[in-house]
Protein backbone atom coordinates (compact mmCIF):
# COMPACT_ATOMS: atom_id res chain seq x y z
CA UNK A 1 0.00 0.00 0.00
CA UNK A 2 1.74 3.28 -0.72
CA UNK A 3 0.34 6.31 -0.48
CA UNK A 4 0.42 9.53 -2.81
CA UNK A 5 -0.54 12.73 -2.25
CA UNK A 6 -1.82 15.20 -5.41
CA UNK A 7 -3.24 18.26 -4.30
CA UNK A 8 -4.95 19.42 -1.56
CA UNK A 9 -8.47 19.61 -2.98
CA UNK A 10 -10.89 16.60 -2.44
CA UNK A 11 -10.79 14.09 -5.30
CA UNK A 12 -14.45 13.65 -6.08
CA UNK A 13 -13.90 10.59 -8.44
CA UNK A 14 -11.06 8.69 -10.42
CA UNK A 15 -10.77 5.95 -13.00
CA UNK A 16 -7.66 3.50 -13.65
CA UNK A 17 -6.11 2.99 -16.75
CA UNK A 18 -5.73 -0.85 -17.97
CA UNK A 19 -2.05 -1.54 -16.25
CA UNK A 20 -2.63 1.20 -13.54
CA UNK A 21 0.15 2.98 -14.66
CA UNK A 22 -1.96 6.11 -15.33
CA UNK A 23 -5.08 7.53 -13.06
CA UNK A 24 -7.55 10.19 -14.26
CA UNK A 25 -8.69 12.03 -11.64
CA UNK A 26 -10.64 15.07 -11.10
CA UNK A 27 -10.17 17.37 -8.39
CA UNK A 28 -13.34 18.58 -7.53
CA UNK A 29 -13.98 21.27 -10.69
CA UNK A 30 -14.97 20.84 -14.02
CA UNK A 31 -11.37 19.25 -15.14
CA UNK A 32 -10.02 15.85 -15.49
CA UNK A 33 -6.84 15.58 -14.58
CA UNK A 34 -4.37 12.43 -15.75
CA UNK A 35 -1.34 11.21 -13.88
CA UNK A 36 1.19 8.81 -15.08
CA UNK A 37 3.43 7.21 -13.03
CA UNK A 38 6.84 7.65 -13.43
CA UNK A 39 9.31 5.50 -10.83
CA UNK A 40 8.06 6.45 -7.68
CA UNK A 41 6.26 9.74 -8.51
CA UNK A 42 2.97 10.56 -10.27
CA UNK A 43 3.32 13.22 -12.98
CA UNK A 44 0.86 15.04 -14.71
CA UNK A 45 0.44 14.47 -18.34
CA UNK A 46 -2.82 15.65 -19.74
CA UNK A 47 -5.75 18.18 -18.42
CA UNK A 48 -8.95 17.29 -20.10
CA UNK A 49 -11.16 20.49 -20.21
CA UNK A 50 -14.50 20.28 -21.96
CA UNK A 51 -16.93 19.96 -19.23
CA UNK A 52 -18.57 23.16 -17.57
CA UNK A 53 -19.85 21.85 -14.91
CA UNK A 54 -18.26 19.64 -11.75
CA UNK A 55 -17.18 16.23 -13.14
CA UNK A 56 -19.07 13.72 -11.28
CA UNK A 57 -17.89 10.19 -12.73
CA UNK A 58 -15.05 8.69 -14.49
CA UNK A 59 -14.63 5.56 -16.32
CA UNK A 60 -11.46 4.23 -17.79
CA UNK A 61 -12.45 1.74 -20.69
CA UNK A 62 -9.01 -0.41 -20.01
CA UNK A 63 -9.45 -2.79 -23.35
CA UNK A 64 -10.26 0.20 -25.72
CA UNK A 65 -8.30 3.19 -23.94
CA UNK A 66 -11.73 5.41 -23.82
CA UNK A 67 -12.33 7.44 -21.40
CA UNK A 68 -15.94 8.63 -20.50
CA UNK A 69 -16.63 11.48 -18.01
CA UNK A 70 -20.30 12.71 -17.02
CA UNK A 71 -20.88 16.05 -15.02
CA UNK A 72 -22.91 18.32 -13.28
CA UNK A 73 -23.49 20.36 -16.61
CA UNK A 74 -26.08 17.12 -18.03
CA UNK A 75 -23.26 15.71 -20.10
CA UNK A 76 -21.07 13.34 -20.55
CA UNK A 77 -18.40 13.28 -23.24
CA UNK A 78 -16.13 9.79 -24.67
CA UNK A 79 -12.48 10.98 -24.59
CA UNK A 80 -9.67 8.99 -27.14
CA UNK A 81 -5.96 9.19 -27.50
CA UNK A 82 -5.06 10.47 -30.95
CA UNK A 83 -1.68 11.90 -31.74
CA UNK A 84 -1.26 12.06 -28.02
CA UNK A 85 -3.85 14.22 -27.21
CA UNK A 86 -7.36 13.30 -25.33
CA UNK A 87 -10.08 14.24 -28.01
CA UNK A 88 -13.65 14.42 -26.43
CA UNK A 89 -17.18 13.48 -27.94
CA UNK A 90 -20.52 14.87 -26.83
CA UNK A 91 -23.00 12.29 -25.63
CA UNK A 92 -26.20 13.71 -25.25
CA UNK A 93 -28.20 12.22 -22.68
CA UNK A 94 -31.36 14.04 -23.28
CA UNK A 95 -31.50 14.25 -19.44
CA UNK A 96 -32.24 17.69 -17.33
CA UNK A 97 -30.98 17.22 -14.53
CA UNK A 98 -26.74 16.21 -13.21
CA UNK A 99 -25.31 13.15 -14.30
CA UNK A 100 -23.95 11.35 -10.94
CA UNK A 101 -22.46 8.32 -12.08
CA UNK A 102 -21.02 6.64 -15.53
CA UNK A 103 -19.87 3.22 -15.81
CA UNK A 104 -18.71 1.39 -19.42
CA UNK A 105 -20.41 -2.13 -19.31
CA UNK A 106 -17.91 -5.20 -19.57
CA UNK A 107 -17.23 -5.28 -23.60
CA UNK A 108 -16.96 -1.45 -23.86
CA UNK A 109 -19.91 -1.09 -26.56
CA UNK A 110 -21.78 0.77 -24.19
CA UNK A 111 -22.21 2.92 -20.90
CA UNK A 112 -24.56 3.82 -18.31
CA UNK A 113 -24.89 7.23 -16.83
CA UNK A 114 -27.09 7.57 -13.47
CA UNK A 115 -28.74 11.06 -12.80
CA UNK A 116 -30.75 13.33 -11.07
CA UNK A 117 -32.97 13.13 -13.56
CA UNK A 118 -34.57 10.06 -11.67
CA UNK A 119 -33.36 7.75 -15.06
CA UNK A 120 -30.37 5.76 -16.43
CA UNK A 121 -29.39 7.11 -19.62
CA UNK A 122 -27.29 3.64 -21.30
CA UNK A 123 -25.37 4.86 -24.47
CA UNK A 124 -24.08 2.86 -27.24
CA UNK A 125 -22.67 3.83 -30.46
CA UNK A 126 -24.41 4.21 -33.99
CA UNK A 127 -22.27 3.68 -36.20
CA UNK A 128 -24.23 4.68 -39.18
CA UNK A 129 -24.48 8.67 -37.91
CA UNK A 130 -21.35 8.35 -36.25
CA UNK A 131 -22.42 9.59 -32.32
CA UNK A 132 -23.09 8.01 -29.31
CA UNK A 133 -27.03 7.15 -28.91
CA UNK A 134 -28.58 7.09 -25.53
CA UNK A 135 -31.67 5.13 -24.01
CA UNK A 136 -33.15 5.59 -21.30
CA UNK A 137 -34.71 3.60 -18.01
CA UNK A 138 -37.13 5.63 -16.30
CA UNK A 139 -39.73 3.14 -14.48
CA UNK A 140 -39.82 2.56 -11.29
CA UNK A 141 -36.69 5.05 -10.26
CA UNK A 142 -38.43 7.51 -7.97
CA UNK A 143 -35.37 9.63 -7.21
CA UNK A 144 -31.08 10.29 -8.08
CA UNK A 145 -29.40 7.01 -8.82
CA UNK A 146 -26.63 7.42 -7.34
CA UNK A 147 -24.35 4.27 -8.53
CA UNK A 148 -24.61 1.50 -11.06
CA UNK A 149 -23.05 -1.73 -11.80
CA UNK A 150 -22.71 -3.91 -14.65
CA UNK A 151 -22.94 -7.83 -14.53
CA UNK A 152 -20.46 -9.61 -16.55
CA UNK A 153 -23.09 -10.72 -19.66
CA UNK A 154 -23.15 -6.93 -20.38
CA UNK A 155 -26.84 -6.57 -20.44
CA UNK A 156 -27.81 -6.43 -16.59
CA UNK A 157 -27.15 -2.99 -14.58
CA UNK A 158 -27.49 -2.84 -11.11
CA UNK A 159 -28.39 0.95 -9.62
CA UNK A 160 -28.56 2.05 -6.06
CA UNK A 161 -31.13 5.17 -5.52
CA UNK A 162 -32.27 7.68 -3.28
CA UNK A 163 -35.65 6.22 -3.25
CA UNK A 164 -34.24 3.79 -0.90
CA UNK A 165 -33.57 0.82 -3.40
CA UNK A 166 -31.12 -1.47 -5.58
CA UNK A 167 -32.55 -2.80 -8.34
CA UNK A 168 -31.27 -4.74 -11.18
CA UNK A 169 -32.29 -3.74 -14.49
CA UNK A 170 -32.12 -5.13 -18.08
CA UNK A 171 -29.94 -2.77 -20.25
CA UNK A 172 -30.01 -4.83 -23.47
CA UNK A 173 -29.69 -2.97 -26.45
CA UNK A 174 -30.41 -5.03 -29.73
CA UNK A 175 -28.41 -2.43 -31.71
CA UNK A 176 -25.19 -3.49 -30.49
CA UNK A 177 -25.52 -7.29 -29.25
CA UNK A 178 -27.12 -10.68 -29.06
CA UNK A 179 -29.71 -11.80 -27.16
CA UNK A 180 -28.80 -13.05 -23.59
CA UNK A 181 -29.11 -16.32 -22.43
CA UNK A 182 -30.28 -16.76 -18.95
CA UNK A 183 -28.95 -15.80 -15.85
CA UNK A 184 -29.83 -16.63 -11.98
CA UNK A 185 -31.88 -12.97 -12.17
CA UNK A 186 -33.98 -14.30 -14.78
CA UNK A 187 -34.36 -15.30 -18.35
CA UNK A 188 -36.76 -12.24 -19.66
CA UNK A 189 -34.85 -9.19 -20.28
CA UNK A 190 -36.46 -6.58 -22.34
CA UNK A 191 -34.95 -3.25 -22.62
CA UNK A 192 -35.72 -1.55 -18.63
CA UNK A 193 -37.27 -4.70 -17.24
CA UNK A 194 -36.86 -4.56 -13.57
CA UNK A 195 -35.64 -8.50 -12.05
CA UNK A 196 -34.76 -7.50 -8.70
CA UNK A 197 -35.84 -4.78 -6.31
CA UNK A 198 -34.97 -4.48 -2.75
CA UNK A 199 -36.61 -2.76 -0.24
CA UNK A 200 -38.42 -3.32 2.83
CA UNK A 201 -40.93 -6.08 1.24
CA UNK A 202 -37.38 -7.81 0.58
CA UNK A 203 -35.41 -7.53 3.43
CA UNK A 204 -36.04 -10.61 5.81
CA UNK A 205 -32.76 -11.46 7.35
CA UNK A 206 -31.06 -8.57 9.30
CA UNK A 207 -32.95 -6.08 10.86
CA UNK A 208 -36.23 -7.15 11.90
CA UNK A 209 -38.31 -4.07 12.12
CA UNK A 210 -38.20 -4.08 8.07
CA UNK A 211 -35.20 -1.51 7.40
CA UNK A 212 -34.12 -0.40 4.28
CA UNK A 213 -34.65 2.59 5.32
CA UNK A 214 -31.22 4.53 4.03
CA UNK A 215 -30.18 5.89 0.28
CA UNK A 216 -28.43 3.18 -1.80
CA UNK A 217 -24.70 4.21 -2.19
CA UNK A 218 -22.85 2.20 -3.50
CA UNK A 219 -23.98 -1.34 -5.25
CA UNK A 220 -21.17 -4.11 -6.50
CA UNK A 221 -22.08 -7.48 -8.78
CA UNK A 222 -19.69 -10.21 -7.88
CA UNK A 223 -17.08 -11.33 -10.64
CA UNK A 224 -19.79 -14.45 -11.08
CA UNK A 225 -22.48 -12.21 -11.51
CA UNK A 226 -24.62 -14.09 -8.80
CA UNK A 227 -24.07 -11.90 -6.14
CA UNK A 228 -25.10 -8.52 -5.57
CA UNK A 229 -24.19 -6.45 -2.44
CA UNK A 230 -25.05 -2.49 -1.74
CA UNK A 231 -24.69 -0.52 1.41
CA UNK A 232 -27.14 1.81 2.11
CA UNK A 233 -27.10 5.23 4.32
CA UNK A 234 -28.41 3.32 7.16
CA UNK A 235 -25.09 1.87 7.73
CA UNK A 236 -26.05 -1.53 6.57
CA UNK A 237 -24.39 -3.41 4.32
CA UNK A 238 -26.80 -5.77 1.97
CA UNK A 239 -26.21 -9.26 -0.26
CA UNK A 240 -28.79 -10.86 -2.28
CA UNK A 241 -28.23 -13.95 -4.17
CA UNK A 242 -29.68 -14.14 -7.63
CA UNK A 243 -32.35 -16.88 -8.03
CA UNK A 244 -32.91 -16.79 -4.05
CA UNK A 245 -33.93 -13.35 -4.03
CA UNK A 246 -36.81 -13.94 -1.13
CA UNK A 247 -33.87 -14.06 1.42
CA UNK A 248 -31.73 -10.79 1.73
CA UNK A 249 -28.64 -11.24 4.09
CA UNK A 250 -28.01 -7.98 5.27
CA UNK A 251 -25.49 -6.51 8.22
CA UNK A 252 -26.25 -3.60 10.13
CA UNK A 253 -22.92 -2.24 11.35
CA UNK A 254 -21.64 0.11 13.89
CA UNK A 255 -19.70 2.41 11.78
CA UNK A 256 -20.92 5.40 9.65
CA UNK A 257 -22.41 5.27 6.67
CA UNK A 258 -20.30 3.17 3.95
CA UNK A 259 -20.12 5.32 0.64
CA UNK A 260 -18.72 2.32 -2.02
CA UNK A 261 -18.67 -1.41 -2.02
CA UNK A 262 -16.69 -3.69 -4.24
CA UNK A 263 -16.46 -7.61 -3.74
CA UNK A 264 -12.94 -9.44 -4.02
CA UNK A 265 -14.20 -12.90 -3.99
CA UNK A 266 -16.78 -14.40 -4.28
CA UNK A 267 -17.39 -14.14 -0.83
CA UNK A 268 -15.95 -11.31 0.94
CA UNK A 269 -16.50 -7.23 0.23
CA UNK A 270 -14.70 -4.59 1.01
CA UNK A 271 -16.37 -1.28 1.74
CA UNK A 272 -15.53 2.43 3.33
CA UNK A 273 -17.57 5.30 3.84
CA UNK A 274 -17.37 8.36 6.24
CA UNK A 275 -15.39 6.43 8.58
CA UNK A 276 -12.48 6.54 6.53
CA UNK A 277 -10.80 3.68 6.63
CA UNK A 278 -11.92 0.31 4.48
CA UNK A 279 -13.60 -1.96 6.14
CA UNK A 280 -13.77 -6.22 4.95
CA UNK A 281 -16.95 -7.90 5.21
CA UNK A 282 -16.98 -11.74 4.89
CA UNK A 283 -20.22 -13.80 3.54
CA UNK A 284 -21.32 -17.12 4.12
CA UNK A 285 -23.89 -18.28 1.70
CA UNK A 286 -24.93 -21.59 3.10
CA UNK A 287 -25.99 -19.43 6.32
CA UNK A 288 -26.85 -16.46 4.68
CA UNK A 289 -24.77 -14.06 6.90
CA UNK A 290 -22.94 -11.23 6.51
CA UNK A 291 -19.83 -10.52 9.02
CA UNK A 292 -17.67 -7.92 9.91
CA UNK A 293 -14.21 -9.28 9.13
CA UNK A 294 -12.03 -6.34 10.34
CA UNK A 295 -10.74 -3.25 9.55
CA UNK A 296 -7.97 -2.92 6.66
CA UNK A 297 -6.25 0.52 7.65
CA UNK A 298 -4.87 -0.69 11.11
CA UNK A 299 -2.64 2.63 12.27
CA UNK A 300 1.16 1.75 13.64
CA UNK A 301 0.95 2.00 17.04
CA UNK A 302 2.90 5.23 18.66
CA UNK A 303 5.17 3.85 21.30
CA UNK A 304 3.11 4.20 24.58
CA UNK A 305 4.91 6.61 26.69
CA UNK A 306 3.86 7.48 30.26
CA UNK A 307 1.29 9.96 31.40
CA UNK A 308 2.19 12.49 34.39
CA UNK A 309 -0.67 13.53 36.65
CA UNK A 310 -0.92 16.74 35.18
CA UNK A 311 -1.73 15.51 31.31
CA UNK A 312 -4.43 13.60 32.95
CA UNK A 313 -6.32 16.28 34.47
CA UNK A 314 -5.58 18.16 31.46
CA UNK A 315 -7.05 15.65 29.32
CA UNK A 316 -9.86 15.13 31.50
CA UNK A 317 -10.51 18.78 31.84
CA UNK A 318 -10.44 19.32 27.69
CA UNK A 319 -12.20 16.23 26.40
CA UNK A 320 -13.30 14.53 29.34
CA UNK A 321 -11.31 11.32 29.06
CA UNK A 322 -8.36 10.44 30.81
CA UNK A 323 -6.99 8.32 28.09
CA UNK A 324 -2.99 8.96 26.79
CA UNK A 325 -4.17 9.60 22.41
CA UNK A 326 -2.02 12.34 21.51
CA UNK A 327 -3.58 11.77 18.27
CA UNK A 328 -5.77 14.73 18.13
CA UNK A 329 -7.46 13.88 14.60
CA UNK A 330 -8.31 10.50 12.88
CA UNK A 331 -5.88 7.62 12.90
CA UNK A 332 -6.45 6.52 9.97
CA UNK A 333 -4.55 6.86 6.90
CA UNK A 334 -7.81 8.97 4.84
CA UNK A 335 -8.82 12.02 7.02
CA UNK A 336 -12.24 12.33 5.37
CA UNK A 337 -14.86 10.53 3.71
CA UNK A 338 -14.09 7.47 1.16
CA UNK A 339 -16.20 8.46 -1.65
CA UNK A 340 -15.43 6.37 -4.67
CA UNK A 341 -13.15 3.10 -3.85
CA UNK A 342 -12.01 1.00 -6.63
CA UNK A 343 -10.65 -2.55 -5.94
CA UNK A 344 -8.28 -3.70 -8.36
CA UNK A 345 -7.14 -7.41 -7.60
CA UNK A 346 -3.41 -7.97 -8.91
CA UNK A 347 -2.90 -11.75 -9.97
CA UNK A 348 0.42 -12.53 -9.81
CA UNK A 349 2.23 -14.62 -12.74
CA UNK B 1 -50.22 47.90 -8.88
CA UNK B 2 -52.33 45.38 -10.09
CA UNK B 3 -55.37 43.96 -8.19
CA UNK B 4 -54.43 40.36 -7.91
CA UNK B 5 -51.34 41.39 -5.39
CA UNK B 6 -53.51 43.02 -3.17
CA UNK B 7 -54.55 39.32 -1.81
CA UNK B 8 -51.90 36.59 -0.24
CA UNK B 9 -54.66 33.94 -0.09
CA UNK B 10 -52.35 32.20 -2.76
CA UNK B 11 -49.69 31.70 -0.13
CA UNK B 12 -51.63 28.85 2.13
CA UNK B 13 -51.85 26.84 -1.30
CA UNK B 14 -49.06 23.77 -0.99
CA UNK B 15 -47.94 23.90 -4.57
CA UNK B 16 -46.15 20.48 -3.65
CA UNK B 17 -49.37 18.69 -3.65
CA UNK B 18 -49.84 19.89 -7.15
CA UNK B 19 -46.59 18.24 -8.32
CA UNK B 20 -46.89 14.83 -10.22
CA UNK B 21 -43.43 13.90 -9.56
CA UNK B 22 -44.20 13.66 -6.11
CA UNK B 23 -42.74 10.91 -3.66
CA UNK B 24 -45.81 8.76 -2.53
CA UNK B 25 -44.05 6.78 0.19
CA UNK B 26 -44.85 3.30 -0.28
CA UNK B 27 -46.56 3.05 3.88
CA UNK B 28 -48.25 -0.37 4.29
CA UNK B 29 -50.49 -0.01 7.40
CA UNK B 30 -52.23 -3.60 7.26
CA UNK B 31 -50.70 -5.51 9.78
CA UNK B 32 -50.06 -3.21 12.70
CA UNK B 33 -48.36 -3.25 16.00
CA UNK B 34 -50.88 -1.92 18.94
CA UNK B 35 -48.09 -0.72 21.16
CA UNK B 36 -47.00 -2.87 24.47
CA UNK B 37 -49.36 -3.33 26.83
CA UNK B 38 -49.75 -0.80 29.97
CA UNK B 39 -51.22 -2.53 33.11
CA UNK B 40 -49.70 -5.49 32.89
CA UNK B 41 -46.08 -3.04 32.79
CA UNK B 42 -47.74 -1.09 35.48
CA UNK B 43 -47.46 -4.75 37.88
CA UNK B 44 -44.17 -5.56 36.83
CA UNK B 45 -42.96 -2.40 37.82
CA UNK B 46 -44.35 -2.07 41.00
CA UNK B 47 -43.26 -5.94 42.08
CA UNK B 48 -39.66 -4.67 41.08
CA UNK B 49 -39.28 -7.28 38.12
CA UNK B 50 -38.17 -3.95 35.50
CA UNK B 51 -36.24 -6.53 33.52
CA UNK B 52 -39.31 -8.33 32.01
CA UNK B 53 -41.67 -5.09 32.11
CA UNK B 54 -38.48 -3.79 29.87
CA UNK B 55 -38.57 -6.41 27.82
CA UNK B 56 -42.59 -6.64 27.28
CA UNK B 57 -42.29 -2.73 26.69
CA UNK B 58 -40.02 -3.23 23.50
CA UNK B 59 -41.61 -6.08 22.17
CA UNK B 60 -44.99 -4.98 19.57
CA UNK B 61 -43.40 -1.50 18.51
CA UNK B 62 -46.47 0.18 16.96
CA UNK B 63 -43.85 1.96 13.70
CA UNK B 64 -46.39 1.03 11.18
CA UNK B 65 -49.19 3.74 12.62
CA UNK B 66 -50.05 6.69 11.11
CA UNK B 67 -52.00 7.31 14.40
CA UNK B 68 -49.98 9.80 16.78
CA UNK B 69 -51.97 8.53 19.71
CA UNK B 70 -51.12 4.91 19.43
CA UNK B 71 -47.34 5.89 18.93
CA UNK B 72 -47.64 8.59 21.66
CA UNK B 73 -49.20 5.77 24.26
CA UNK B 74 -46.16 3.38 23.34
CA UNK B 75 -43.90 6.04 24.24
CA UNK B 76 -45.25 7.03 27.45
CA UNK B 77 -45.04 3.30 28.73
CA UNK B 78 -41.63 2.78 27.62
CA UNK B 79 -40.36 6.29 29.20
CA UNK B 80 -42.09 5.25 32.41
CA UNK B 81 -39.86 1.74 31.72
CA UNK B 82 -37.13 3.17 31.45
CA UNK B 83 -37.36 5.90 34.22
CA UNK B 84 -38.02 3.24 37.31
CA UNK B 85 -34.77 1.47 36.50
CA UNK B 86 -31.58 1.93 38.75
CA UNK B 87 -28.07 3.38 37.26
CA UNK B 88 -26.63 -0.13 38.06
CA UNK B 89 -29.11 -2.19 35.92
CA UNK B 90 -29.33 -0.71 32.99
CA UNK B 91 -26.05 -2.04 30.93
CA UNK B 92 -27.23 -5.90 31.75
CA UNK B 93 -30.31 -5.00 29.77
CA UNK B 94 -28.95 -3.44 27.25
CA UNK B 95 -26.71 -6.26 26.86
CA UNK B 96 -30.01 -8.50 26.69
CA UNK B 97 -30.97 -7.63 24.02
CA UNK B 98 -30.09 -8.17 20.15
CA UNK B 99 -29.14 -5.95 17.46
CA UNK B 100 -32.72 -4.69 16.14
CA UNK B 101 -33.90 -4.37 19.80
CA UNK B 102 -30.79 -1.43 20.60
CA UNK B 103 -31.81 0.12 17.27
CA UNK B 104 -35.49 0.15 18.85
CA UNK B 105 -34.25 1.09 22.38
CA UNK B 106 -31.84 4.24 20.84
CA UNK B 107 -35.33 5.09 18.64
CA UNK B 108 -37.41 5.72 22.12
CA UNK B 109 -34.15 7.25 23.62
CA UNK B 110 -34.10 10.47 20.96
CA UNK B 111 -37.89 10.54 20.73
CA UNK B 112 -37.46 10.74 24.87
CA UNK B 113 -35.00 13.31 24.44
CA UNK B 114 -37.90 15.19 22.52
CA UNK B 115 -39.75 16.57 25.47
CA UNK B 116 -37.64 16.37 28.76
CA UNK B 117 -39.65 16.24 31.79
CA UNK B 118 -37.46 16.69 35.59
CA UNK B 119 -35.59 14.07 35.89
CA UNK B 120 -35.91 11.88 32.76
CA UNK B 121 -32.72 13.53 31.02
CA UNK B 122 -30.43 12.24 33.25
CA UNK B 123 -31.51 8.73 33.26
CA UNK B 124 -31.86 8.71 29.48
CA UNK B 125 -28.47 10.09 29.00
CA UNK B 126 -27.39 6.75 30.92
CA UNK B 127 -29.41 4.83 28.80
CA UNK B 128 -28.06 6.20 25.88
CA UNK B 129 -24.33 5.69 27.22
CA UNK B 130 -24.89 2.28 27.11
CA UNK B 131 -27.04 1.59 24.27
CA UNK B 132 -24.15 3.38 22.46
CA UNK B 133 -21.38 1.49 23.79
CA UNK B 134 -22.99 -1.90 22.34
CA UNK B 135 -24.85 -0.09 19.41
CA UNK B 136 -22.46 2.53 18.14
CA UNK B 137 -22.66 5.31 15.52
CA UNK B 138 -24.55 2.72 13.00
CA UNK B 139 -27.47 2.30 15.66
CA UNK B 140 -27.70 6.25 15.74
CA UNK B 141 -27.67 6.77 12.35
CA UNK B 142 -30.92 4.19 11.83
CA UNK B 143 -32.55 6.12 14.22
CA UNK B 144 -31.90 9.27 12.40
CA UNK B 145 -32.59 7.35 8.38
CA UNK B 146 -35.57 5.19 9.80
CA UNK B 147 -38.52 5.67 7.25
CA UNK B 148 -41.03 3.83 10.11
CA UNK B 149 -40.42 5.84 13.27
CA UNK B 150 -41.72 4.76 17.19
Amino acid sequence: MSLHQFLLEPITCHAWNRDRTQIAISPNNHEVHIYQKSGNQWVKSHELKEHNGHITGIDWAPKSDRIVTCGADRNAYVWSLKDGVWKPTLVILRINRAATFVKWSPLENKFAVGSGARLISVCYFESDNDWWVSKHIKKPIRSTVLSLDWHPNNVLLAAGSCDFKCRVFSAYIKEVEEKPGPTVWGSKMPFGEVLFESGPSGVSGGAGDGAGGGWVHGVCFSHSGNRLAWTSHDSTVAIAEGGKTSTISSLSSETLPLLCVSFITENSLVAAGHDCYPVLFVYDGTKGSVTFGGKLDVPKQTSQRGISARERFQNLDRRATSSETTEQGLESLHKNSIRWGCICVFLGS
Amino acid sequence: MAKNTLSSRFRKLDIDEFDENKFVDDHDEAVDNQGPDGTEIENLIRIGDTMTAFHLALRNPPLNTKNPAVKERALAIVLRVLTSFKSSDIEPAVKSLDRSGVDLLMKYIYRGFEKPSDNSSAILLQWHEKAFAVGGLGSIVRVLTARKTV
